[in-house]
């Protein structure tokens, strides 16, 4: 049969601009520098940024933790209202994403600097300024502000979908709603929450735009330090050698991940 | 429970909202400082327009999202028929490749398009090789995979029989693409093409690895805005893109409200059909 | 609906398609200047808007873009991919793109304000035979304080980056070169050592510095003093200018232990596309009348007396701008350092950079995430595995 040749662009498209370039990143991550002889150098390299890789993860955890824990009970309200209030709240949760996330993460940091709104609000009321900005904690918020409605919006898919007659046959057989919540419910739920935690995790680890803005001189994470070899300091040797390892760890998390779905299909929209 | 997961949704909304409100108010504010209110005016609107930087670069911005977006569809949806009659390995391989793009993180995928491109420049000898091609192609790549996954399960829904009947009625396969597979599918298409157009009319980090002096798209220039001190016009251009997408949005959603209750009414007549 | 939505796409594509096209695709010649940020005259406050000046008096367009640091100016070059035709780097920068074939010689007969440039600027260092680099600017590096905030005991030297005092409301440079610069003052080094075991000593002061800094900025740095969310912070004279006319707390010393002096030149890059055209630019700025103007606006110092005749005379006799020769004589100017030390130099402000101190907060999170995630999965293998036990036996027992 002949439809299976209408994939056969698809394919060259991917080989040529998916396939190769990670095959340059790796000859990169194998050259050198200056010579552009073979080497191991950059790659042995990678151990040293270990604590940054760590720091990068860890924020990324916590804010995908987070994002699912603020998540849920609004995916679930929304999937509990009428059709018409549904595709509304879900109107308003695409809107943020489809304006500037550079612009809005500059809100963030209009809000809460020493000279922000919240702290003149604080000041003015003859109180010190907080340290709202450059820690950790403003990254993980950026993070969630950010990244939030790709958590909700498989959630809600997921929730939207769910079968109620499950639910009450589960009421009918004896369970508290918190018993109906955690063996019915939740696991139903699963697919949404995998997908929503990749969605989540994978740009989190890898931002370098949230942590510049939001964070100190002391939460340089991974993505920064790529980005810096490919645009400030000239060496994409060492850049693409981290890129390859960020790449590595993000497809051994989500390898993690689909464990939990039992190998089933990972809902992705 | 439901009064707290109301109370709550409505909070995580306004958080969700806050910084555009932020953004909106300094859009009328007379000084630079968005801490500051020094009075209301239109004058960042007036500078925006006069300026004449801003408002081509979002012309930009909409060309590639158009041009990838089609280009995107077209190819996915080509994509999607041939992978739907694939069957195991190939199909597994297929599929593992499409999601190569969707699982790197995009720093990844813009490092390694940009020196692909460098390496391209250098083969061809070309002193500039990007620009719009190079942006475009980028954005038709990380496209193709959203368009092949929203088409995927609408062909998967289709009734495998529905082609071969059309074709023993004397439809060649074109026809009984065009004239029939296609209206199962279209609701796929359209919100894969939807999807491709959203993320690339707001896509900066793989625009910033691949974008060239002469073709610059508006998330790239507002990152190059943000190192430098912030001109309030840019508030004024965020206000407005912002009331464009509300109406698109609540038009949108208004036709689908009044396409639903024609449904259900005709459903209610007829006694028949599923839930889509 | 699908009908409409696609109608929506049509009418959207069809409206980029109405549009007139981007000016950069217009027919006609186009210059690509890739220049500093905040570092021409753009016609803001009443001055002259100079990129539109060339284009009304040549026809040709400028395609004007910007860098915040020399580093990524040079990696964007040598990256590859992008033709640039004018572009205005620092002297040791300029010395390095000549050692590495980047630059083009000039055709000074394109080029007739040359003349007007003082003889003081010629023959430099970096450009000793005057083939690749005409003078843009010159200035210094010095410290900007904030009056209201920093006390006038702890001011005079580069030790005021490391006060704790401030901690939190100080600025570094986000480059290795200025960066390291203002430590090498410090410590006394010279700015242009070679000695390893020198740059290391500058890389631990710089990590000793970081838990004080709030950023490590370029251009950024004058929306933070401007509106005094931070305080203190080493940058370039002519920017301090421009910043103290927006906040008139700010202040600006030449450190006791001397400090960076600078100049930016024009020079054309090999990948230049209209080499005639940039020409043209280069000497457009250097009219001496466009020059002054463009000076006035920018605070930076002017390499052509010329220049001088038609400023504000207020400003040429600006101290900031202008110090006396006693002051500049503590200046010194960045030499290119080979290849080698230049990418020593590169790694230790990684390090600088990245350096963050052992944190157990993010090892201790992700095990206790690592050991829930495989804790769960173990549990439920285990459940599933009984499950299928039991079931195995009911149906054993059932048949």
């Amino acid at each position: 049969m002949k439809t299976k040749g209408l994939a056969a662009p698809y394919l060259v498209w991917m080989a040529i601009f998916t396939l190769v370039p990670l095959g340059i990143v790796l000859f990169y991550a194998l050259t050198d520098s200056v010579s552009g002889s073979f080497t191991l150098a950059n790659l042995a390299r990678i151990g040293s940024y270990m604590p940054i890789f760590l720091k990068s993860v860890w924020l990324a955890i916590l804010s995908s933790a987070i994002c699912l824990v603020i998540g849920y009970p609004v995916a679930y309200y929304i999937a509990s209202c009428s059709p018409m209030k549904q595709r509304f709240l879900y109107m308003l949760l695409m809107l943020p994403m489809c304006m500037s996330f550079l612009l809005r993460t500059l809100a963030w940091v209009a809000l809460l600097e020493d000279t922000g709104i919240i702290n003149s609000v604080i000041t003015s009321m003859g109180l010190r300024p907080l340290p709202l900005i450059r820690n950790g904690g403003a990254v993980v918020l950026g993070m969630v502000y950010n990244y939030l409605p790709y958590m909700i919006m498989p959630l809600y898919t997921v929730l939207m979908k769910l079968d109620n007659r499950l639910v009450e046959a589960a009421e009918d057989l004896g369970c508290t709603p918190g018993q109906t919540f955690l063996r019915v419910t939740l696991p139903l739920s699963t697919p949404g929450i995998i997908s929503g935690i990749t969605m989540v995790f994978v740009p989190a680890v890898s931002t370098f735009y949230i942590s510049q803005k939001m964070g100190s001189s002391g939460t340089t994470l991974i993505g920064d330090v790529i980005e810096s070899q490919f645009k400030a300091a000239y060496n994409p040797n060492l850049g693409a050698a981290l890129s390859l390892a960020l790449m590595v760890l993000v497809f051994a998390c989500t390898a993690v991940m689909n464990r939990f779905g039992d190998g089933e299909e990972v809902v992705v929209l | 429970m439901k009064t707290f997961n109301k109370v709550f949704t409505v909070l995580v909304f306004i958080f969700l909202y806050v910084p555009m409100l932020v953004l909106t108010v300094a859009s009328f504010n007379k000084g630079m400082d968005v801490a500051v209110w020094k009075g209301f005016t239109f004058d960042q609107y007036a500078a925006l327009f006069q300026d004449g930087v801003l408002l081509p670069l979002l012309l930009n911005s909409l060309i590639v999202a158009v041009v990838s977006s089609l280009v995107a569809t077209v190819l996915g949806t080509m994509a999607a028929l041939g992978i739907h009659s694939m069957s195991g390995r190939m199909r597994r391989l297929t599929m593992a490749i499409t999601n190569i793009p969707m699982t790197n993180p995009e720093i990844v995928t813009g490092v390694s398009l940009a020196l692909l491109f460098a390496f391209a420049g250098q083969m061809m000898k070309l002193k500039s090789v990007l620009g719009f091609t190079t942006l475009l192609i980028a954005h038709i790549t990380f496209n193709l995979p959203y368009v092949i996954l929203s088409v995927m399960p609408k062909l998967g829904q289709m009734d495998p029989d529905l082609r071969d009947a059309a074709m023993d009625l004397g439809c060649t396969p074109m026809q009984a693409f065009f004239q029939v597979i296609i209206h199962e599918i279209l609701p796929g298409i359209v919100s894969g093409a939807l999807m491709a157009f959203t993320m690339s009319l707001d896509d900066f980090v793989i625009s910033y690895f691949v974008y060239g002096p002469g073709f610059v798209t508006l998330p790239v220039e507002i990152y190059n805005y943000t190192k430098k001190p912030l001109h309030p016009k840019i508030y004024a251009l965020f206000t407005l893109l912002f009331l464009v997408i509300l109406v698109v949005m609540v038009g949108m959603n208004l036709m689908q409200g009044r396409e639903d209750e024609r449904r259900r009414r005709a459903r209610g007549v007829f006694g028949k059909g599923e839930a889509a | 609906m699908k009908k409409r939505i696609l109608s929506f796409l049509c009418a959207l594509a069809l409206a980029a398609a109405l549009l007139p096209a981007p000016r950069a695709k217009a027919a006609g010649r186009v210059v690509n200047v890739y220049n500093w940020g905040q570092y021409i005259s753009d016609g803001t406050d009443g001055y002259l808007d100079i990129n539109a000046a060339f284009e009304e008096a040549t026809g040709i367009h400028v395609n004007y873009m910007t860098f915040d640091t020399n580093e990524s100016m040079y990696t964007k070059l040598k990256t590859g991919g992008s033709s640039y035709d004018v572009i205005v780097p620092s002297d040791y920068m300029v010395a390095r793109l000549i050692d590495e074939g980047l630059l083009l010689p000039l055709n000074f007969d394109n080029i007739p304000n040359y003349q007007y440039i003082d003889e003081a600027y010629r023959h430099t260092d970096y450009d000793p035979d005057d083939l690749y680099s005409v003078p843009y600017t010159w200035g210094t590096m010095g410290v900007i304080y904030n009056s209201a905030y920093v006390d006038e005991e702890d001011v005079g030297g580069w030790d005021l980056l490391w006060n704790e005092k401030y901690a939190g409301k100080i600025l570094q440079f986000d480059n290795p070169r200025d960066a390291f610069g203002v430590a090498q003052s410090l410590l006394g080094y010279s700015l242009n050592t070679h000695s390893e075991e020198e740059l290391r000593a500058v890389t631990y002061k710089l990590m000793e510095q970081k838990p004080l800094v709030q950023s490590y900025v370029m251009d950024q740095i004058y929306d933070k003093m401007e509106r005094g969310e931070a305080w203190i912070a080493p940058y370039y004279a002519g920017d301090y200018l421009m910043m103290a006319e927006e906040n008139e707390d700010l202040r600006y010393y030449f450190p006791k232990e001397g400090f960076n002096r600078f100049i930016d030149a024009l020079c054309i890059p090999t990948c230049c596309s209209d080499k005639e055209a940039a020409e043209m630019y280069i000497n457009f700025l250097c009219d001496p009348e466009v020059c002054a103007e463009n000076m006035e606006y920018l605070g930076y110092s002017v390499p052509e007396s010329a220049a001088k005749e038609y400023m504000d005379p207020e400003s040429v006799a600006n101290e900031v701008a202008y110090p006396d020769e006693e002051t500049l004589a503590r200046g010194e100017y960045y030499l290119y350092l080979d290849t080698e030390t230049t990418q020593l130099m590169d790694s230790l402000w990684l390090e600088v950079k990245t350096e963050g101190g052992v944190d157990y907060g993010p090892i201790v999170g992700i095990s206790l995430t690592a050991l829930l995630v495989g804790g769960f999965l173990t549990a439920r293998g285990v459940r599933d595995r009984r499950r299928k036990a039991n079931r195995c036996r009911k149906w054993r027992q059932a048949s």
